[in-house]
């Protein structure tokens, strides 16, 4: 009888009882979410392109932190930083595209997906070697990204906000705004659309499958870069950034791989999930399920769409 | 002419068919296994390089220990306990005298191994807290403290700092949630039972090291005094930005000694100056060991890290680590007769270690370190350790050296040891004798 009143009462109660802290917790699941939700955009954009599930994505925000850093360390002015590191991700997209995507036209997916698995490996030993192991901070004074807080009275209780989080989920949500509307109201992106629909009918009316795949890999990029900006100054710059990235799969379970609005409404759920499940059902088994919970969510899901929220139903006539 | 050309061409050959064997009779080989990759990279490298330059500065000024050249070899980990027993099958074959996991994972793998394999096993200050207990692990050294031993001292300064009495106050536990996160629990819940605090576990997954929003929102909401911070790698200068993000006393936030990397408190800028962690050395360039290491592994070019680095904490804690391997290399030479010892030599070597404070004026190391000793039963020694504080630079002693609440901790650790044994049907009894005076 405890454990029915422990999982499905008691957690209710709580959030009756301190109504600030269930609004802390909304609000961090939130930010979570949101910045899951940019994470899971990058895999979603080159997906969408070229059927391919990037494992790389987590190493591209880690590289394209480290090259921002990087620069600014010898010297080069934040912004001018910015700009350049844009251009490494250009000519990282484009390599990409030339050595690896170009030859394997044709080829199965699954070779594709493993070709990603190389290139994760040759990123973290360039990245290695370019900038070593140790941790380095995200220039955020320099990039004028807020610090501090802001205090507010919620419900006879104090709701903080961190104004880096407010900043965080303004900047990612002004991101997927805008990569939404590129994609949808320009000339590239419904060419974009038409790629992800069928190469070959993209192909027959002249669009260019390897520039594409050039644009999408650069705009994987830039989100690459934003995240790394704001997950480096919550935290620090290194490679642990990268395990990170493997919270979108849930997220693209949930999703699905091809909606740009599934990467944003599964972040959210995932984000918000994981922490209200972690805050107030983690000490029932000792804590530390956030990890795990994020599956469970997407799974149960799955179990009522298993195309995902968003994904497209896909129908095989035999 | 011909004939003589053979002649001596045979002679050269069957000469260095001899002189080969005689040069690695002359050597000892040292594996370090390390992690400079990964996301552990950020606390592994510094330990690296300091382990890594202390050994090749006494080749480069001593030209080894005792005469025997030190023959160093790095193997990667990434702090992965697989990798760490694959570097170390792929190395044993090398005759090893001695093997540093770097990792409390990779220790216990390695434990059941060491007697079979005539490896000891230096943990340093990690692994299994238990593994103290000489009479039950011949093979395992885990010098100068235990982790028990570690979150002892810690409740012991929480008692200093509040007056003598934390009857009541909540203490929480910030882990990794991993073997080397979990290490402290046992000795916290006795102490909690023994001083009246309530004890709050607060575990971070490893891939959640720097997104631990829910664990400092639980942190809130349980109104916790003081946190113990048994973290490593990335998960330190999260904890260190979150403390300071939540608003959490930096001055009560401890960490054991792994999370007082310089890079850890760094991260928090200015509002990171008092943040605290345990220690068992001094940091810090002006001893005459660092200064020796500056000139004849720096100044040659021969480090992999920094210069700027060398009295950093963890770079010190590498230096300390090596130190306790020379020191037991040197041991062994003494009761042998050897200079080549073997990896059962050298634990021996390690049993019968005595670092007094006049060898460790000897070595340069004079205000570094305390004195260690060893014992056939006690391969710990549990010795006292210091709160080191952030004072916005570096970090600076803050307390006197302080000694582990020993009648809790080592029967605890005896009931543990004995606990393993039976859990592990067949463990093996201890044949090896106990050293003269250890």
């Amino acid at each position: 009888m405890d454990i029915l009143f422990n999982v499905f009462v008691d957690p209710f109660l709580q959030m009756r009882a301190a109504p600030d802290l269930l609004v802390q917790t909304l609000w961090e699941g939130l930010v979570s979410g949101v910045l899951y939700a940019l994470i899971a955009l990058g895999f979603v954009l080159i997906f969408k392109a070229s059927g391919v599930f990037n494992f790389a994505q987590g190493i591209m925000v880690v590289f394209a932190a480290l090259t921002l850093v990087g620069f600014h360390e010898k010297g080069v002015p934040a912004w001018l930083a910015v700009a350049l590191t844009l251009g490494v991700m250009a000519l990282l997209a484009m390599a990409v595209e030339r050595v690896v995507l170009r030859p394997l036209v044709n080829q199965p997916d699954i070779i594709l997906f493993m070709a990603t698995f190389g290139l994760t490996y040759v990123l973290i030993g360039l990245g290695e070697f370019i900038f070593g192991g140790e941790p380095k901070q995200m220039i955020t004074e320099e990039l004028f990204i807020p610090r501090g807080a802001i205090d507010v009275a919620v419900l006879g209780g104090r709701v903080t906000f961190q104004k880096i989080d407010i900043a965080a989920a303004l900047i990612a949500s002004l991101m997927i705004a805008g990569l939404a509307l590129f994609f949808q109201y320009t000339r590239i992106g419904r060419a974009l659309r038409a790629v992800a629909d069928s190469h070959k009918a993209a192909l027959s009316v002249g669009i260019s499958l390897n520039q594409i795949w050039v644009i999408v890999w650069f705009a994987a990029g830039i989100v690459a870069l934003i995240t790394g900006i704001m997950w480096g100054a919550r935290s620090d710059v290194s490679f642990a950034l990268q395990v990170i990235a493997l919270k979108a799969l849930p997220v693209l379970i949930l999703g699905g791989f091809t909606s740009i609005p599934g990467a944003i409404v599964g972040g959210l759920i995932i984000g918000l999930g994981e922490k209200l499940g972690e805050f107030y059902w983690g000490p029932l088994v000792g804590g530390g399920i956030e990890n795990w919970v994020a599956y469970v969510i997407a799974l149960a899901f799955l179990m009522v769409r298993p195309q995902g929220l968003f994904g497209d139903k896909i129908i095989e006539r035999i | 002419m011909k004939t003589n050309l053979t002649l001596t061409a045979l002679a050269a050959a069957t000469f260095a068919a001899f002189a080969v064997p005689a040069a690695a009779q002359d050597s000892i080989y040292v594996p370090l296994l390390t992690y400079r990759t990964g996301p552990f990279a950020g606390s592994g490298i510094h330990i690296a390089n300091g382990m890594r330059d202390y050994l090749e500065m006494l080749n480069q000024r001593d030209g080894g220990i005792g005469g025997a050249k030190i023959v160093i070899e790095e193997c990667e980990t990434g702090y992965d306990t697989k990798k760490g027993v694959e570097c170390y099958e792929s190395m044993k074959g090398k005759k090893p005298v001695i093997v540093n996991p770097y990792s409390t994972g990779t220790t216990l793998q390695l434990i059941p191994k060491a007697a079979v394999d005539k490896v000891p096993v230096l943990s340093m200050a990690y692994g299994l807290s238990a593994s103290a207990d000489g009479t039950n692990f011949p093979w395992i050294f885990n010098p100068p403290a235990t982790y028990w031993d570690g979150a002892s001292v810690f409740v012991k300064h929480v008692l200093a700092t509040e007056g003598g009495n934390i009857k009541g106050k909540t203490i929480g536990l910030l882990h990794l949630d991993a073997p080397f996160g979990k290490e402290p629990i046992p000795v916290l819940e006795a102490l909690s039972k023994e001083y009246g605090f309530n004890l709050k576990l607060y575990p971070v997954p490893a891939a959640q090291m720097q997104n631990q929003s829910s664990q400092w929102l639980a942190i809130r909401r349980d109104r916790v005094d003081w946190i113990y911070n048994q973290g490593w790698g990335a998960m330190n200068p999260t904890a260190v930005k979150e403390a300071i993000k939540n608003g959490f006393p930096i001055d009560r936030l401890v960490g054991v000694w792994w999370a007082g990397g310089d890079d850890d408190a760094r991260a928090g800028e200015a509002a990171a100056k008092g943040y605290k962690t345990l220690n068992f050395h001094n940091t810090g360039a002006n001893f005459p060991v660092m200064q020796d290491i500056l000139k004849h592994v720096h100044d040659k070019g021969l480090s992999q890290g920094k210069r700027e680095q060398v009295g950093e904490n963890l770079y010190n804690r590498g230096v300390y680590n090596s130190m306790l391997i020379a020191e037991a290399v040197r041991t062994a030479q003494k009761i042998t007769g050897k200079k080549a010892v073997t990896g059962e030599d050298v634990r021996r070597g390690l049993e019968a270690l005595n670092l007094t404070e006049a060898r460790l004026k000897e070595i340069g190391m004079e205000g570094f370190a305390n004195p260690v000793k060893i014992a056939c039963n006690d391969h710990n020694g549990h010795n006292r350790v210091f709160v080191s504080q952030w004072d916005g630079t570096k970090y600076v002693k803050a307390s006197d050296w302080m000694e582990p609440i020993k009648n809790i901790v080592r029967p605890l650790i005896e009931a543990e040891a004995k606990d393993y044994v039976a859990k592990n049907t067949g463990w093996p009894q201890r044949t090896e004798p106990c050293e003269k005076g250890a």
